[in-house]
């Protein structure tokens, strides 16, 4: 059986404001709802949360539901940005309703499709879903790592992901921004790629930063 | 902070500014910075094809027209925001330095990469001329670049230049001279939130900065260490200031130098597309092919053993033998020496003092022979080799084949350059550690360099020495290879640190210019001579004093049983001695000794091994105590002196426990 849409939106708010921002409870005006509204209702009776007085907080059982949601939500957004390359703007809005329409088959397939994206625009988490943890990586992906893309691959940067940030100003330096042609020209023992009329060398660990849309999946 | 060169292979060339208008030379590495400087000053600064060839500040008279005035060359720079140590140099010299013009050198047919750094200089309110050099390169890939455009939408002098070619130096020189400063520029704005913090830092800055406070802002809120200049100027308003940047710091999920760099690309890419055009239609040409030839697994690795003969051939065989020999036994031993001898007896009459300039370790007959005719041959030939090798843009694609291996030992790719310069002069080498990102990369690559990267001069005399055994030549290279990766790989375990990371922009191969390969090697050969002579008289004269009061013998009594322990004979004890001095002197005090017949086989293979990793040279070691500091240099000393003899013990045992025979 499937959730409302609004009951997922429910979902999503209580696990990002228990899970990310480390509150215990949310109060149901934060969720712009009411006790006796049925999405509420709907959540209650299978048991995902719990409601006390003014606020609810989220159960064991409804943990995999709503990390799903958020799941989607944030996938929605990257395939708003990089593959339909979406301004910011309407990014916001196409994803809220995009998540919904998403099903599990299908959201594993954008996931892969994106090269099992670690993080939304937002540079916030995606959870990771099953199809994540196996190596995945070989099906065909509109955006994947620089790093397991094979040499004569050309594309364009889609975004760079790194948690350091020393790291992210020495690829920015070298001049690899959103939206910039790469074309790689070997893969080992290092990895080479023409920027521009540029070629740089760089190691895996800086490859595997570098997000790239490719001209033609697959190939 | 500027610092200037004491001994170095760059030579000390610099000259006092005062008074006259400053014209500061930036850009990104590689981009011909000091082609111009060496156009506008007529000086020479040494100029290769591979990034970070340039790590100090150098300055320079100049006459533009009637007008004298002072350039100054610094090293690379992407970013206002700095990561590396030269690039902060730089950064410093624009904010310190009061520049009337800064000179923004780039590489014309990477434009849209190199308008990021023009941008941020004039955020910074400096008066900045655009100089596209390598126009060539551009026009030859079909970039077509209209100046006009640029200019008006930049609101600044744009000039297009080969400096390779002299080509386009009278009108940068022009427009250095009608360039004013234009105000704060702010061409790029950066969205509401941004802005706002922008302008509310900018007010609560009182401090002299040499540049905007936009630009501060900016760097504030990018994360950058200039926090600590604004702590020290700023006493008062620090906090508020932090929490500005802070709170809007918390405003996005992403960092900030992310949003600003691709807020300021997108300016960039609508410049662009007014401004440059590209025919796309042009193939791969003959050096691509090439160039990938090179960086490609299966080719590379020949590629660079052929490289290595090729040298070999050069240095080791037409340097160090057919050109040693004709300099040593044709024009010292059958004129130089026995003219000098026979002069000297005929004016001197006092053997004693004969001996100081003649006979068996004259100044004439030991220090000037070894530096003329054994040292010389070898240090020409090899400069010239390496010069050509640098301008071709060999070494960065070296460096991306071997950063695998240079991982495990605790450096990345990038430190092929000081290693591979290492093999010309250590003690250039040391310095150019700097380029090296972290501390624990510049405290191993120095330990190496100190102990295992035999500078031209040893190599040459090795070479000499092993002509024709290619066994013993063989065990040499092992021995020392050996002791490279090893003592790197523990080097690395014993000092904790980040994993370090290979970046590196690989230039297009160019075809090196004859008269930058002369005057390259012309001033790394002077400035070899005026370090190697002075210490060879040196070491001639403490020699003679040293026999003469009998202080010498005590000392090579002394030294003899360490070498006694490797299973050397006494006499190696005094190259030992010169070894102090310099490695190649003490090397070349082997050459004498295997000539005299008395060292071959097994204890030669040892005692080069041993004289090889021993200690660095006077020089070498000043390098280092500067670069490194006194404790580290003392630390390194402490461990190489026993090490050397160590190693040399285990080759001695190892070898006749085998019974090998050379």
């Amino acid at each position: 059986m499937r959730l409302s849409d609004k009951a997922e939106e429910i979902l999503e708010h209580l696990w990002i404001m228990t899970q990310e921002m480390g509150e215990k409870a949310v109060g149901l005006k934060e969720l712009k709802t009411g006790k006796d509204a049925p999405e509420v209702q709907e959540l209650l009776s299978l048991n995902y949360i719990d409601l006390s007085a003014d606020s609810v907080t989220l159960r064991e059982e409804g943990m995999e539901e709503a990390e799903s949601a958020v799941r989607r939500h944030r996938l929605a957004e990257r395939l708003m940005v990089d593959v339909l390359e979406l301004d910011r703007s309407l990014m916001e809005e196409n994803a809220c309703l995009f998540e919904h329409l998403l099903r599990r088959e299908v959201e594993e397939s954008i996931c892969t499709l994106l090269g099992h994206p670690k993080s939304c625009p937002h540079n916030r988490p995606i959870p990771s879903g099953r199809c994540c943890l196996g190596s995945a990586t070989s099906a065909r992906s509109i955006v994947s790592r620089l790093s397991d893309l094979e040499g004569g691959a050309k594309g364009k940067v889609a975004y760079l992901h790194t948690r350091d940030n020393k790291k992210l100003q020495k690829l920015m330096t070298m001049g690899i921004l959103p939206g910039v042609s790469i074309e790689l020209i070997q893969t080992f023992p290092s990895y080479v790629f023409r920027l521009g009329h540029t070629q740089i060398a760089v190691d895996r660990e800086m490859a595997g930063d570098i997000f790239v849309r490719c001209g033609n999946p697959g190939a | 902070m500027p610092e200037k060169a004491e001994c170095t292979c760059q030579g000390s060339i610099d000259e006092e500014l005062d008074g006259l208008r400053k014209v500061v030379l930036v850009g990104s590495p590689n981009v011909g910075k000091s082609v111009v400087f060496g156009n506008l000053t007529g000086k020479y600064v040494t100029v290769s094809n591979y990034p970070g060839t340039t790590v100090e500040v150098t300055r320079g008279r100049a006459r533009f027209g009637s007008v004298e005035v002072g350039v100054i060359d610094t090293p690379g720079m992407y970013s206002l925001l700095p990561i590396t140590e030269e690039e902060r140099v730089a950064r410093t010299v624009l904010m310190e330095e009061t520049p009337d013009v800064v000179v923004h050198v780039a590489d014309a047919k990477n434009l849209e990469r190199m308008l990021h750094l023009t941008i941020q200089l004039l955020e910074a309110g400096l008066p900045v001329v655009l100089d596209l050099n390598l126009m060539d390169e551009a026009e030859r890939l079909g970039m077509r670049i209209d100046l006009d455009v640029l200019r008006s939408e930049l609101g600044i002098p744009v000039v297009a230049t080969i400096a390779t070619e002299n080509k386009g130096m009278d009108q940068l020189r022009e427009a250095v001279l009608g360039c004013r400063r234009h105000g704060d520029g702010v061409p790029v704005r950066y969205g509401d939130s941004i802005e706002s913090a922008v302008h509310s830092i900018g007010e609560l800055l009182k401090g002299d900065y040499g540049i905007s406070k936009r630009t501060v802002a900016l760097l504030l809120l990018q994360d950058d260490d200039i926090l600590e200049v604004v702590r020290e100027k700023e006493a008062s308003d620090c906090s508020a200031i932090e929490e500005i940047v802070e709170r809007t710091r918390k405003g996005f999920s992403e960092p900030l130098n992310y949003i600003v760099t691709i807020e300021r690309q997108r300016f960039i890419g609508r410049l662009m597309e007014k401004t440059a055009t590209v025919d796309r239609s042009r193939g791969t040409d003959l050096k691509e092919k090439l160039s990938r030839l090179m960086m490609h697994p299966v080719t590379g690795i020949p590629f660079l053993l052929i490289a290595i003969y090729a040298l070999y051939e050069f240095v080791g065989v037409f340097g160090a033998q057919v050109a040693v020999d004709f300099l040593e036994n044709r024009v010292f031993g059958e004129y130089i020496n026995p003219a000098a001898n026979r002069i000297v007896a005929a004016v001197v009459p006092w053997k004693v003092l004969q001996d100081l300039f003649v006979n068996d370790y004259g100044i004439i007959t030991l220090g000037v022979r070894y530096a003329i005719a054994i040292i010389l041959p070898i240090v020409a030939t090899f400069f010239i080799a390496f010069s050509i090798i640098e301008d071709t843009g060999y070494l960065p694609r070296l460096a991306m084949l071997i950063d695998r291996v240079f991982k495990r030992i605790g450096l990345n790719g990038r430190a092929v350059i000081p290693v591979v310069l290492g093999f010309g002069c250590d003690t250039m080498a040391t310095m150019v550690t700097r380029t090296l990102e972290t501390r624990r990369e510049r405290v191993i690559a120095t330990l190496l360099l100190a102990l295992a990267i035999p500078c031209s001069a040893q190599v040459g005399v090795i070479l000499a020495l092993l002509s024709g055994n290619v066994k013993a030549l063989g065990i040499f290279v092992l021995v020392m290879s050996t002791v490279f990766l090893l003592v790197g790989f523990l080097a690395a375990r014993v000092m904790p640190g980040e994993q370090p990371l290979f970046y590196m922009e690989v230039p297009p191969l160019r075809w090196p210019k004859f008269s930058n390969v002369f005057t390259k090697t012309y001033t790394r050969v002077e400035w070899y001579f005026k370090e190697v002579l002075p210490l060879f008289i040196l070491a001639s004269i403490i020699i003679w004093a040293g026999r003469l009061t009998g202080l010498f013998d005590v000392v090579v009594n002394i030294l003899s049983y360490p070498a006694g322990w490797i299973g050397l004979p006494e006499e190696a004890a005094t190259a030992f001695l010169y070894g102090f001095f310099r490695r190649d002197f003490g090397a070349a005090g082997l050459y004498d000794l295997k000539n005299a017949g008395v060292l071959s086989g097994v204890p030669l293979v040892v005692s080069i091994v041993t004289i090889a990793l021993f200690m660095p040279c006077i020089a070498q070691l000043s390098m280092t105590i500067k670069e490194r500091g006194l404790k580290t240099a003392l630390g390194m000393a402490a461990f190489i002196f026993p090490f050397a003899f160590l190693v040399g013990y285990v080759v001695n045992v190892v070898l006749n426990g085998l019974g090998v025979i050379l």
